[in-house]
């Protein structure tokens, strides 16, 4: 399969890229890992006229921790840099969890966590995990840079809040004020299938006291939703079972789901407090 | 250095001018000239000649197009051929040496990793990029390395069993 016909631009520079972008007008699009967006070519979903591949400008694919323990993910960070990360397993254990259940091992080499933000798909993984940890995306333009909140940044099933010249550059995680923990659990056919149903929980304690926490869900809605209410739930005292039952009980009732081949509404919704259930319950005892 | 000029067929490029790009295929550097669209998986099999590499799904599920790009597994069907300038490729015909076949390709041999062997490329260049990172994986760590690879007719067990044999070979004699 062949996509249709598109220029092709490599910049060396963000600034080149932003420029060619703006040139391109409403029909550019940027190509960073390539793994949503190529087979969208291929299957002619998607037929731009201009290409801006990200890929040649240096200084894109670092992830890393500044002075005040935010974490930075580059455009071009991939998952499989993500999934081999120290840095992460010791920083942010709710997407070291993440990081290697994303699509397979292959995809993991090429797609990366900002263009899977980007692609805003509803059933993508990242979306979720950086939400539930208050995350945010930087956007470089013609006009210079603006922080968009993860809530704000996807705007509904593959619609995200960036104008045609702008470039995600990177995401940021705000550092952990307490002890972080939680997790990621997605439920799949096979192996690089889209989540039938995904759960990320972000806690964050002092002693057993959770001081913050962000619940949010992969496949069961038009978009990616935060449950907030559940999520607040939890903040406030220590996660014993009646308070895990009742954040699990309205997380699944913040799910939208609807019923395919992959499974009937009730079932997704089921899992949603499963797995809710499970990722807490797994907290609870490494505290303990 | 081989140069090679893949232009579509059909074609009437219209506006979009041909990209001249550089790659190392199998430590061999050939210029090519290609449209942006040709995907990295054409010009293996249709510019250079290599078939080994095959399409299977063209859909980014299957991983029979599994290529290393400088040394990272990937699904060759879903990158731009462009994106290879300057990159080194290795393909399955990049593993046997004229003294003999690599190590995987004797352990697919030895445990009948393959009946039909349409993914056995994709599975070797997948398990070749699992043994540099990780050469004495658990069985559990090839099962996982090798999730992106889709097989239709051996139930996979054959094909664990080929790369663990070919892990403990390579330990015994690492490669030149």
């Amino acid at each position: 399969m062949y996509p249709t016909r598109f220029r092709y631009e490599a910049p060396r520079s963000l600034d080149e890229a932003i420029g060619t972008l703006h040139d391109g007008g409403e029909d550019a699009k940027v190509l960073a890992g390539g793994q949503s967006l190529v087979p969208l070519l291929k299957l002619r979903f998607a037929s731009p006229t201009l290409l801006v591949d990200l890929n040649t400008v240096p200084g894109l694919d670092r992830h890393d921790v500044d002075e005040s323990g935010n974490l930075h993910v580059g455009a071009l960070c991939r998952h499989g840099d993500l999934e081999r990360s120290a840095l992460l397993k010791s920083t942010q254990p709710v997407m070291a969890a993440a990081a290697r259940l994303v699509a397979d091992p292959l995809v993991r080499s090429r797609g990366t966590l900002v263009g899977s933000l980007c692609h805003a798909d509803p059933q993508g993984d990242w979306a979720s995990v950086v939400l539930a940890l208050g995350g945010s995306v930087v956007a470089a333009g013609p006009g210079g840079r603006r922080t968009i909140p993860v809530r704000d940044f996807v705007h509904g099933p593959f619609q995200n809040a960036l104008a045609h010249d702008e470039i995600a550059v990177e995401a940021v995680i705000p550092a952990p004020r307490g002890t972080p923990g939680g997790g990621y659990l997605k439920l799949e056919r096979r192996v690089g299938d889209f989540a039938t149903v995904g759960v990320a929980v972000a806690i964050e304690r002092d002693g057993d006291t959770v001081t913050r926490a962000g619940i949010a869900l992969t496949g069961v809605g038009a978009a990616t939703i935060e449950a907030a209410d559940a999520a607040q739930a939890l903040v406030g005292g220590p996660l014993t079972g009646d308070v895990i039952d009742h954040a699990a009980g309205l997380a699944a009732q913040a799910a939208r789901p609807q019923g395919d081949h992959r499974g009937s509404a009730d079932f997704k919704r089921h899992m949603v407090r499963v797995f809710v259930r499970r990722i807490l319950e797994r907290a609870g005892e490494r505290a303990a | 250095m081989t140069s090679v000029r893949v232009i579509q067929e059909d074609s009437d490029q219209g506006d979009v001018p041909a990209r001249r790009i550089t790659v190392t295929v199998n430590g061999r550097r050939s210029v090519v000239e290609c449209e942006p669209r040709l995907l990295l998986s054409h010009l293996l099999r249709q510019g250079l000649r290599l078939t080994g590499t095959h399409l299977g799904c063209d859909t980014t599920n299957c991983g029979a197009c599994t290529v290393l790009v400088d040394d990272r597994p990937v699904k060759s069907c879903t990158m731009l051929a462009v994106q290879a300038d300057g990159r080194a490729v290795t393909t399955v015909e990049g593993l046997a040496t004229p003294s003999g076949l690599h190590p995987l390709q004797e352990g697919f041999k030895e445990e009948h990793g393959l009946q039909c062997g349409f993914c056995t490329s994709g599975m070797l260049m997948a398990a070749k990029a699992l043994l540099a990172e990780n050469p004495d994986p658990t069985e559990d760590e090839v099962r996982w390395a090798l999730s992106g690879n889709l097989c239709r007719c051996t139930g996979y067990q054959n094909i664990v069993k080929s790369v663990l044999w070919a892990a403990a070979r390579l330990r015994d004699e690492p490669e030149a």
